[in-house]
């Protein structure tokens, strides 16, 4: 093993630092039509009608497309639920919600046009924008209940109310109960590359671009919206430019699909960050969590409320409150458990997928209650994790398995950010853990051909977004096949050439697709087998293949030079499909076991300026249990990313809505990420290898553990610095402050 | 790209060692000419505010936001960007190192990571850790891989000394 193991230069990295890499926005389609939306700055409006004459005067301008230039009823979509119109239907439900779009030869020309579009509407009164307000009895409806026509809860904001547990929570027997509720703000993906659609018609289909992380997905829902068969949808999808969940599910594609069939013309769709602030977003959430605990701080139940607000349409996010609720409990072993989750609709923008698929929001409230109980217990923080813990294979959850050593990894944690050394004067230190589901549900098919010079074409429908998944598959090829990673060259996006993957989410592809590559070679291997015995004259049975090798009776040849030889004469290729399926299981709750599990563990030191309230980063530890760390260097980027990401959330993201629902921070200006000047002093990213995963070689998935638990970590480092307990994110200056400020005025 | 919408001026800029004389629309940004008229496409768009930094080229020796200025203002001027950094014997140093530390990750940020840590180097060729966190703070990277970043312009001038 050569390259597995290793961190060779990343696949696709010469594209990306010479400006060559291209982009969706970069490139450029023949006789193309720009689109642009018109948005109203407003939430709730009803519109009586849209008048496009003047727009449609301005030079350049095709149309401009309304609902009443698409079918009726109102086509509608969505990965869950079918409830997502193409364009407003009516009735906007959110702030920037697409009304209309014009189709013109230029940006400049779409732009002016869109000033021009005149739509009459009435704003509506009052809004969801709340949990309380959402669950009220007099709650304004935020969908049709007619959109969910057998559904009990559908007079409700309640999209699905989800129940799970084990053991009788009230039998429980407990030395100290505590309870609180904790609140997690929207944030947005933030991507730096903003989302982008193109679409174009084709003989008897249409080829579609978008920066989408699922281009099987969109194949699928664009073939059954527009009735064509899959191989007549053609989805291109070019490296996304960030993706972070917030690229998996189709949002506007069906607009410019629509448009480009009616202008027989390509039409391109680039967003402005702006407007991608308004199609994605995290689902904020109310968690309420009650623990009970012997003397010994041993858990003896937990009970935990889940309240997501989801935004106008589900998206995926009832998929979200689901997945995260089922594990709500943690990487614990806990005799008893009830779990409500709910999955509530809002007048905000729908959320969608995010890294960490709800757990962050959960394990906000539930490391910090666990926090509480050590303290009043005068029990160690760390200490009380490690007596609960779940152990290697135990059930800790029905029917799911704890898959790691876990302990291990928080006994690295703990050391590396020395848990029990005396404390700086005036420092705090937190730690917490988080546990998130793998995928439950998997298909990925790889086709790989080696050539007869000896290098190889991988394909491979995976989306590399920036997690290396390229990079990856190129190094299990060359090292199946015994040569050097860059001769290896990795095809992805584009769904008529690439053999199908369901999608790129749950840090799923290394360990699903690079099983299927994996498997690829080890078919290419035994066609080789076939080939030398053929070549040499020699019986198969007597020729074994490894990796790189063939293992003749008298001498072993790497793969690469019988492959040469035996094929010189005509050139060719030995090519092999490998297939990874992980099938539905009916009796489970979520439809399948965990693939693997993302363990991390968090701890930091921080300081607290008593005079403006600013978190101070010291030392920030992750450790993620990740199996085996098949690329080291992205690993640590990984965790190191995540782990900034989870910052964000911690310290500083918010999108922040005025009274009617408005966002107020739209764009880069007024929503801060982290940048290079605020990073933890230290910051370390680390990891615990066992080989015990299910992938090739024995790895788990990766990217996401490291912001499972940020936010807990850094708030229990904070209550230790200052003792003030904040329930609500960020954690920004001004809401530090405000409580160090309460806690001076309680104290005097 | 002329449309009756806009009114037109002719500009001369040296792109990339090159001597081009351009038609371009007067409320178009640099950012736009670049991308759209001349697909120079490795300069990223994202915010347009100026925040971001992923549209940052070198004009006249600084780093400057492509997004924030009219392609008119850059009549005369002497243009750099990230397509003019491989040279004729390969990557330059930093490309070099960013592909070493593993610090393009998406990639999208790079661009204009790249072109604001050659101004920082043509300035400063000696940066501290803190100097070349300044000097790239206004390059937002969503991936995070500012140490990734900061470990490569380091390794660069390294290789400079060298």
């Amino acid at each position: 093993m050569k390259n597995v193991g290793a961190s060779p230069r990343r696949s696709g990295g010469y594209g990306r630092v010479t400006g060559h890499q291209e982009y969706l926005a970069d490139i450029k389609l023949h006789d193309v039509l720009h689109a642009k939306l018109i948005t109203l700055d407003c939430t709730r409006a009803k519109i009586n009608s849209i008048d496009v004459t003047e727009a449609e005067k301005v030079p350049g301008v095709h149309f401009v497309m309304t609902p009443d230039d698409l079918p009726k009823p109102m086509p509608r979509f969505g990965p869950q639920f079918q409830d997502r119109p193409i364009l407003a239907d009516g009735e906007t439900k959110y702030h920037g919600e697409p009304v209309a779009a014009v189709a013109a030869e230029s940006k400049d020309a779409a732009e002016e046009a869109a000033r021009l579009v005149k739509v009459d509407y009435e704003v509506l009164e009052g809004g969801i924008f709340s949990v309380a307000a959402a669950l009220a009895p007099d709650a304004i409806l935020v969908q049709d209940p007619a959109l969910r026509p057998n559904d009990p809860l559908a007079r409700t904001n309640v999209i699905s109310e989800k129940r799970f547990g084990w053991g009788d929570i009230e039998a429980q027997e407990s030395h100290l109960v505590v309870e609180d509720t904790y609140q997690f703000p929207m944030v947005t993906h933030f991507a730096i590359e903003p989302h982008g659609f193109m679409a174009a018609p084709e003989d008897g289909g249409i080829s579609i671009w978008s920066t989408i992380q699922h281009p099987y997905l969109l194949q699928k829902m664009m073939a059954k919206m527009l009735g064509l068969p899959l191989a007549k949808v053609r989805v291109y999808a070019p490296d996304p430019g960030g993706g972070f969940g917030g690229k998996q599910i189709p949002k506007l594609e069906p607009l410019i699909a629509y448009m480009a069939l009616r202008a027989r013309r390509p039409v391109r769709l680039v967003l402005t960050l702006d407007e991608t602030f308004q199609q994605v977003r995290r689902s904020s959430a109310e968690i309420r969590v009650r623990i009970g605990v012997d003397e010994n701080g041993i858990l003896t139940f937990e009970d935990i409320e889940t309240n997501f607000l989801v935004g106008a349409y589900v998206d995926i996010a009832d998929r979200v409150v689901g997945k995260s609720s089922y594990s709500a409990g943690g990487p614990y072993r806990v005799p008893a458990m009830k779990i409500i989750g709910r999955t509530i609709v809002s007048h905000t923008t729908p959320s969608t997928a995010f890294r960490g698929f709800g757990i962050p929001q959960i394990s906000w409230a539930r490391e910090s209650v666990l926090d509480e109980i050590a303290l009043r217990l005068g029990i160690d923080r760390l200490d009380i994790r490690l007596r609960n813990l779940a152990r290697f294979n135990d059930e800790f959850i029905p029917l799911e398995h704890a898959d790691g050593d876990w302990e291990q990894t928080v006994r690295v944690a703990a050391k590396r950010i020395g848990w029990k050394d005396p404390l700086p004067p005036g420092r705090g230190r937190g730690i917490a853990v988080g546990v998130k589901s793998g995928p439950t549900t998997g298909l990925s098919y790889s086709t790989v051909r080696l050539l007869y010079d000896g290098s190889a074409i991988v394909l491979a429908g995976t989306s590399d977004m920036g997690q290396g998944a390229r990079t990856i598959f190129a190094q299990i090829a060359a090292d199946e096949l015994g040569i050097p990673v860059d001769q290896v060259t990795v095809v992805m996006g584009d769904t008529a050439v690439v053999p199908y993957d369901q999608q790129t989410s749950a840090s799923r592809s290394s360990v699903l697709m690079g099983t299927a590559v994996l498997r690829a070679c080890r078919e290419v291997q035994s066609k080789v087998r076939d080939l030398a015995a053929k070549h040499y004259g020699i019986d198969p049975d007597a020729i074994k293949v490894a990796a790189g090798e063939v293992l003749l009776p008298d001498r072993a040849m790497p793969i690469v030079e019988v492959v040469e030889e035996a094929l010189a004469p005509l050139g060719g290729e030995v090519s092999g499909t490998g297939e990874m399926r992980k099938d539905k299981q009916p009796d489970h709750p979520l439809g399948g076991t965990a693939a693997f599990y993302e363990f991390n563990c968090t701890a930091c030191e921080v300081e607290v300026d008593p005079g403006t309230g600013a978190v101070i980063l010291h030392k920030y530890v992750t450790v993620g249990d990740t199996g085996r760390s098949l690329n080291p260097l992205q690993v640590t980027a990984q965790g190191e990313g995540a782990a900034i990401m989870g910052l964000g959330h911690t310290l500083m993201e918010h999108i922040i809505l005025d009274e009617t629902g408005r966002i107020r921070n739209l764009g880069a200006i007024d929503y801060r990420i982290l940048t290079s000047m605020d990073l933890p002093l230290e910051l370390h990213s680390e990891s615990v290898e066992n080989a015990d995963g299910p992938g090739p070689y024995g790895i788990k998935g990766v990217s996401e553990g490291s912001l499972l638990v940020t936010a807990p970590a850094v708030g229990a480092a904070v209550r230790d610095a200052t003792g003030v307990v904040i329930r609500d994110l960020p954690l920004t200056p001004q809401r530090v402050w405000e409580a160090l400020e309460e806690a001076r005025n309680d104290g005097s | 790209m002329n449309d009756t919408l806009n009114e037109m001026r002719t500009i001369s800029v040296t792109i990339n060692g090159k001597a081009r004389q351009l038609e371009v629309a007067v409320n178009h940004t640099l950012l736009d000419v670049l991308r759209d008229d001349i697909d120079l496409t490795g300069t990223k768009e994202c915010c347009v505010v100026g925040e971001c930094g992923a549209c940052t080229v070198i004009l006249n020796g600084r780093s400057v936001n492509s997004c924030l200025m009219l392609a008119v203002e850059a009549d005369g001027g002497d243009l750099r960007t990230v397509e003019g950094l491989e040279g004729d014997d390969g990557l330059s140093a930093l490309q070099a190192a960013f592909l070493d530390e593993g610090a393009a990750q998406c990639g999208f940020c790079i661009p204009g990571q790249l072109m604001a840590a050659t101004a920082l180097l043509e300035k400063n060729p000696n940066p501290t850790v803190e100097e070349i966190q300044e000097g790239l703070a206004g390059n937002l990277c969503r991936c995070a891989g500012y140490e990734q970043i900061t470990r490569a312009v380091l390794a660069a001038v390294r290789e400079g000394e060298q």
